[in-house]
């Protein structure tokens, strides 16, 4: 009789460890973190992505945006120049936006007139531009991650990406780690 | 608290964010808090209508007592405790 409580105790115990041992580890698993996967180039797409980001960021949430494909064109600077491209790379370089002030708008882009209106209403309004956004995303620790083989799609060079105090260049599987352990995963 | 309340509540500092749209109060807010005491009132000037709800839900994650809001001409002023 003794023996068979003791047992029995012995079980619960042991079920109670591995119940902590779960919690502990869902606990663990996803941290107040926001990873996003930015892909779209449009002016409107980059701006809901970082105003999202900076809210986060505001609210002490971690933030980290893998920037690629078209979005990557939001990242080049207008200023800076890449030479040594081979001739599809200078006519990728040449046909996509240079940088995140020439950027479309994906509806009523109406041949570059829409951004302008918008560019004047967000003015009006109090929207910071996204130059401002970029600058305050680097001030508050906001992590950029630029996809590596979208660079090489595209023939952009790191010698014509921005000045950003938080900036890497990795693959895939660095984003797929970094939202695997985030409690907010966003795609764009 | 109440209007009257909050209109009366001895505040430690007042964030003038309503030159910003969203998410600029929030972001304002997150850069003066860390400037006053714990226990103190801060108010927060806004005239972008989201921030009536952001700044409760601010509160809410960070730990801060929402005290409510007040609404003046054009704009409103909402209050927090920091934690």
């Amino acid at each position: 009789m003794e023996t068979n409580k003791n047992i029995e105790i012995a079980d619960l115990q042991a079920q109670i460890d591995e119940l902590k041992s779960k919690i502990s580890t869902l606990e663990n698993s996803r941290k107040d973190q926001l990873s996003m996967a930015i892909v779209s180039g449009d002016m409107d797409k980059i701006l809901a992505a970082m105003v999202i980001s900076i809210a986060a960021a505001a609210m002490d949430t971690e933030v980290k945006l893998f920037f690629s494909f078209w979005s990557v064109s939001a990242l080049r600077d207008r200023k800076k120049k890449a030479p040594g491209k081979d001739i599809i790379s200078k006519m990728f370089g040449m046909m996509l936006p240079k940088g995140k002030e020439k950027l479309a708008l994906s509806n009523m882009n109406m041949c570059g007139i829409g951004p302008k209106m918008i560019n004047h209403l967000m003015k009006k309004q109090g929207v910071m531009s996204l130059d401002q956004m970029f600058k305050e995303a680097g001030e508050l620790g906001i992590e950029i991650t630029v996809c590596e083989m979208s660079m090489n799609l595209m023939g952009f060079k790191k010698e014509e990406i921005i000045d950003y105090p938080n900036l890497r260049y990795a693959g895939a599987g660095t984003f797929v780690a970094d939202a695997g352990e985030s409690s907010i995963q966003l795609f764009i | 608290m109440t209007t009257e309340e909050l209109m009366t509540v001895a505040v430690a500092k007042s964030v003038d964010a309503r030159g910003t749209a969203c998410p600029g109060p929030l972001l304002e807010a997150k850069k003066t808090i860390g400037s006053i005491k714990s226990g103190d009132v801060m108010e927060v000037l806004s005239a972008d209508e989201g921030t009536k709800s952001d700044i409760p839900k601010w509160c809410g994650k960070q730990g801060h007592e929402y005290l409510g809001f007040v609404d003046v001409n054009g704009y409103f002023k909402v209050y927090l405790k920091k934690k």
